[in-house]
């Protein structure tokens, strides 16, 4: 991709860099990356929130390092030189959460370390940063970025709201323990909504409604 | 304390690391068309993890750890490199892998004409690097019992990944809605196969555990 010296700074290529992964090209759900830490977050809305923006610091200074050293960075040996820039940035955030977030940093525990193995971003660094300008590469970090917020976001709604009946710590459906608000007409958490296997069912059928809506993504098997 | 065996078993069924804590799906969607291409990731993640997880486990301990520089004398005692431990784990990671690759290659061309492909692809394998930070969080207290750990994973993995093989090549013959062929698909199987593995939950693990199954499911729920 050669761009002209004088494009404007959010000419529409660049705009299409943002909004692509945010539907069509959806990290997660299209591109297939990401998903290892994507869904074993998303149990609680606050730290899915968390982890996206930790993901969307680290890809976008990432791939700026990577696009300025794109040049220099001999090709036999980039996955380490990938590694080493994401491993930084990856400590950088860790010190941060665990300083200013102490609880949630907890909660997260090894998956703020595991962003480092995170496939959206090794996988931004080859496909887009090694062979783009750092303009467009911090615009494609932000896009892909937001294209895994969203559905980390959307994911952890549903497990939130229906397994512990609350969004963000604040109580939806009344409170579970003095049995008022909902509870008291027999209404009840389902409990299998925090469990693990959900968070795959969801993003499943997150899939299903996708392609259904855009059947240009069906695959053949 | 737990014993040995324990953790081995814990490894491979409750905290098996595809249906517990999801690490290494990227690899576990890619690579999971056929049989006989997940037997050789499978393989070869339990190679390098069985690898790499001692290996970071004596420098966790030697080097990382707060007060793991005693050897070195008194004034060592206070450093604390634990934030090292990510770029730490990941180089070491990174370089077997690349270690490994190389020697198979020298020494046992047939094993490399199986693994060969595969193993560059495991050095950005979150089941790796999540082995050796889980390693980290938890505190084994023996090099034996991390190995344990690794090779119980490993093994984890590798079920994980034959068994989905062997249910999507299967399932090419049935009629999935459109909309859900392929990757869909795949995702709810690997809920449904998560959720039988649960039930290994049930297993009593040890002498002291055999009345906190409930609180085990608490703290898997956390998770």
């Amino acid at each position: 991709m050669s761009k002209e010296p004088k494009e404007p700074l959010f000419s529409k290529k660049n705009k299409k860099l943002v909004t692509e992964p945010l539907a069509d090209n959806n990290p997660i759900t299209v591109q297939v990356l990401g998903i290892c830490s994507a869904l074993a977050i998303t149990v609680q809305v606050n730290q899915a929130i968390v982890m996206s923006l930790s993901v969307l610091f680290v890809m976008m200074v990432g791939n700026v390092v990577i696009s300025l050293l794109r040049n220099l960075i001999p090709s036999r040996i980039r996955i380490i030189v990938q590694l080493v820039v994401v491993a930084a940035l990856v400590i950088v955030v860790n010190e941060v959460l665990a300083a200013y977030m102490p609880d949630i940093s907890e909660k997260l525990s090894v998956f703020v370390g595991l962003i480092i193995t995170n496939c959206i971003i090794m996988g931004r660094f080859e496909a887009f940063a090694m062979a783009n300008k750092p303009w467009p590469s911090l615009i494609d970090g932000f896009g892909n970025a937001m294209g895994y917020a969203i559905l980390l976001i959307i994911v952890s709604v549903f497990r939130e709201l229906f397994g512990s009946g609350t969004l963000m710590g604040f109580q939806i459906f009344g409170d579970y323990i003095a049995g008022d608000g909902l509870y008291q007409y027999g209404y009840a958490n389902n409990n299998l909504m925090i469990l693990p296997p959900m968070a795959l069912i969801i993003v499943g059928v997150i899939i299903w409604v996708q392609r259904a809506k855009n059947p240009a993504l069906i695959e053949e098997h | 304390m737990e014993s040995t065996l324990d953790i081995f078993v814990k490894a491979i069924f409750s905290e098996n690391m595809i249906f517990a804590y999801f690490l290494g799906m990227c690899s576990y969607l890619a690579v999971s068309k056929t049989v006989k291409t997940a037997v050789g990731l499978g393989a070869a993640v339990i190679f390098v993890l069985v690898v790499t997880v001692p290996v970071n486990y004596l420098l966790e301990n030697y080097l990382l750890k707060e007060g793991a520089l005693a050897w070195l004398g008194d004034e060592y005692k206070e450093i604390d490199l634990s934030f090292l431990s990510f770029i730490m784990f990941i180089a070491v990671v990174a370089s077997i892998v690349q270690l490994v690759e190389m020697l198979v290659e020298k020494f046992a061309p047939a094993l490399y004409g199986a693994l060969g492909i595969f193993l560059p692809l495991i050095a950005v394998n979150c089941s790796i690097l999540g082995g050796a930070l889980f390693m980290q969080e938890r505190q084994y207290s023996t090099i034996l019992d991390a190995t344990a750990f690794s090779l119980g994973s490993g093994i984890g993995w590798f079920i994980a990944i034959v068994a989905i093989a062997a249910i999507r090549e299967k399932i090419r013959y049935s009629k999935v809605p459109p909309p859900l062929r392929g990757l869909g698909i795949t995702f709810i199987i690997t809920g449904l196969m998560g959720m039988a593995f649960m039930s290994f939950m049930g297993i009593k693990y040890g002498k002291e555990e055999p009345k906190s199954d409930s609180a085990k499911i608490e703290k898997t729920n956390k998770k």
